[in-house]
């Protein structure tokens, strides 16, 4: 008895001393991968929040008279086929993808995880038939269902950001219920079922605090998946409406005269898309490395 | 799959009718004409038994059979499907082998990061920079996939490269990657530390321990890639201008086509339905532990 009352000192106090979210926020800070995308995706949250005020011109003003000007020191990006400063459309077109991507990918989480919790807890017949239809979801593209939706809808943001946070709802749905799978198991669920709480108090209550580190993985890595989607789906046409100077937009309004060598009008706007979606990725790879060490 | 393509589209038939703003009378008579206002199981029925037919309708635009439209463009997205595949599929695998067996060292980084970096970006992002660099600065590639009527095999290859190179850099980080931690798992495993520790040469390991059980998993991924190619073939033949049945949905579904569009999605779920089906079959014959339909 006595040798375990003597206060054991660990060979690393400070860490024993942080909660598993200091832990988490530790490791993430130390990441170069996290903290490399974190730099991008701030770039360029800050460029949508204030890049109207230090761009150099208005990026939907037009000026026919220089349009096509290759890249040169008044128009460093050079200008689009009407005439539209490049470097400034490039700046502020993150405005509308970052908030269209978050939104759709909230959505997903919310959606997701609560049928994540439903399935995953009740398991049985529920959990056989929503596991099917959900596999069926996952099973078409993402592209496809937008499509069809959006001509079943009409194009707005608010049909791209429905449709695309619930074709990724099922995706996370499905990583919620393996991690309540495992959960549901576990003591304090069967004490809150014997102290005769609800369902729903068992599954919002009591499991979702302890299934949130897998939710918040899946949702960086979500994150990366709806950029992905809403570009293309701007590029298609299906996305972000003209006159946004969004990136996606202009390189489809764009791209048909590259063969002319117009280079510029869309190489910007892709390496911007490539930037972000690789910053985010970089996040969810960071943020999954910091909850699996 | 097919079920649930036959179930997601009749739905469209209804609202593509109840779409534009027409007078109701006029909407009416259209509906019956094109017979959508029977019962939605009775048209879901009778539209099934045409298709297994051969029947796939009546484009709406064209005012002809959709058939020939969907053959024509599913040949044509096979080829581009085809060569993205016979690229990709060797040269991943090769990459994530090649970076499993150089563990935690610079090829390995390059291969991982490289493959990651580029799996998540959109096909049309490459497909642009990758327009550029060989089409518009080095002008080595056609940047449109539309060769001269009656042109041989090389010269069609010739014009497929750029359009199946975003596929292929996609595909590459998917597959790279699966065949990267299937081999570290084999090479971490007891077989492989027995069949070393008999003395076999390392090569004969690899080849006949390492290699059967780590590429097994990597086969399930590329065949639930084939959903995914699906959807970057629309891009991609967006952006290529190429007559694949990607270009040829999107068109449909701009231009309002329902019967287009439909049997268009019924024929990405048939070959998607397929393509599990062949993975699934090689799968078995490829893992020994599992055969299907074997007598206990």
């Amino acid at each position: 008895m006595s040798a375990t009352d003597a206060p054991v000192r660990l060979p690393t106090p400070d860490t024993a001393q942080r909660s598993p979210w200091g832990e988490v926020l530790h490791s993430l800070s130390r990441s170069g991968t996290f903290l490399t995308g974190l730099a991008i995706v701030v770039f360029w949250i800050v460029c949508a929040l204030f890049g109207q005020h230090f761009v150099p011109y208005d990026p939907l003003a037009s000026d026919i008279i220089n349009a096509l000007t290759p890249p040169a020191a008044d128009h460093w990006f050079g200008t689009d086929q009407l005439g539209r400063d490049v470097f400034s459309r490039v700046i502020v077109g993150s405005r509308d993808i970052l908030t269209v991507a978050p939104l759709a990918t909230i959505l997903a989480t919310i959606a997701g995880t609560a049928l994540g919790l439903v399935i995953g807890y009740f398991r049985g017949i529920v959990d056989d038939i929503i596991s099917r239809v959900l596999e069926a979801f996952m099973a078409i593209p993402v592209v496809i269902i937008a499509l069809l939706a959006i001509v079943a809808l009409g194009t707005s943001k608010i049909t791209v950001i429905v449709v695309i946070g619930l074709s990724f709802a099922p995706i996370i749905a499905r990583t919620v219920r393996s991690a309540v799978l495992a959960e549901r198991e576990l003591d304090y669920v069967s004490a809150a079922k014997l102290r005769h709480e609800g369902a729903l108090h068992t599954m919002f209550v009591e499991i979702l605090p302890n299934v949130i580190p897998p939710i918040l993985v899946e949702t960086t890595v979500r994150l990366g998946y709806a950029i992905f989607a809403v570009a293309t789906l701007s590029f298609m046409g299906f996305g972000i409406q003209p006159p946004s100077p969004d990136w996606g937009l202009s390189i489809s309004s764009n791209y048909g005269m590259i063969g002319g060598g117009f280079w510029w009008t869309v190489l910007f706007d892709a390496l911007a898309i490539a930037s972000l979606v690789i910053g985010v990725n970089l996040v969810a790879d960071g943020v999954h490395g910091a909850f699996n060490d | 799959m097919v079920f649930l393509g036959g179930q997601v589209l009749p739905g469209n038939v209804g609202r593509a009718i109840l779409g534009p703003f027409a007078d109701q009378r006029a909407v009416d008579a259209l509906n019956h004409s094109l017979g959508v206002d029977r019962p939605l199981l009775v048209q879901y029925g009778s539209w099934i038994w045409n298709f297994l037919h051969g029947d796939m309708g009546t484009s709406y635009v064209f005012r002809a059979p959709v058939a020939p439209f969907v053959i024509d463009a599913l040949g044509n997205s096979m080829k581009l499907a085809l060569v993205a595949f016979v690229l990709v599929v060797p040269i991943g695998i090769v990459g994530g082998v090649m970076a499993a067996l150089n563990f935690n060292r610079p090829l390995d980084r390059i291969i991982s990061l490289g493959g990651l970096s580029v799996t998540v970006l959109p096909e049309f992002v490459t497909g642009i920079i990758l327009i550029l660099i060989f089409g518009v600065w080095l002008r080595w590639l056609p940047i449109a996939a539309a060769w001269p009527k009656g042109a041989g095999v090389f010269t069609q290859l010739y014009y497929l490269i750029l359009p199946s190179l975003p596929l292929f850099l996609v595909l590459f980080g998917y597959i790279a990657r699966m065949a990267r931690s299937g081999m570290i798992e084999a090479l971490d495993s007891d077989y492989t530390r027995t069949a070393v520790l008999k003395g076999l040469p390392w090569r004969t390991v690899i080849w006949r321990h390492v290699l059967r059980n780590a590429l097994l998993p990597t086969i399930t991924v590329i065949a639930t890639q084939t959903g995914y190619l699906i959807g970057g073939l629309v891009v991609i033949e967006t952006l290529f201008r190429y007559q694949g049945i990607g270009s040829l949905i999107f068109t449909a579904a701009r231009g309002k086509d329902f019967p287009m569009l439909e049997a268009g999605i019924l024929t990405i779920g048939i070959v998607y339905a397929v393509a599990t089906l062949i993975a699934d079959f090689l799968y078995s014959v490829l893992n020994p532990r599992i055969r299907l339909g074997a007598e206990q």
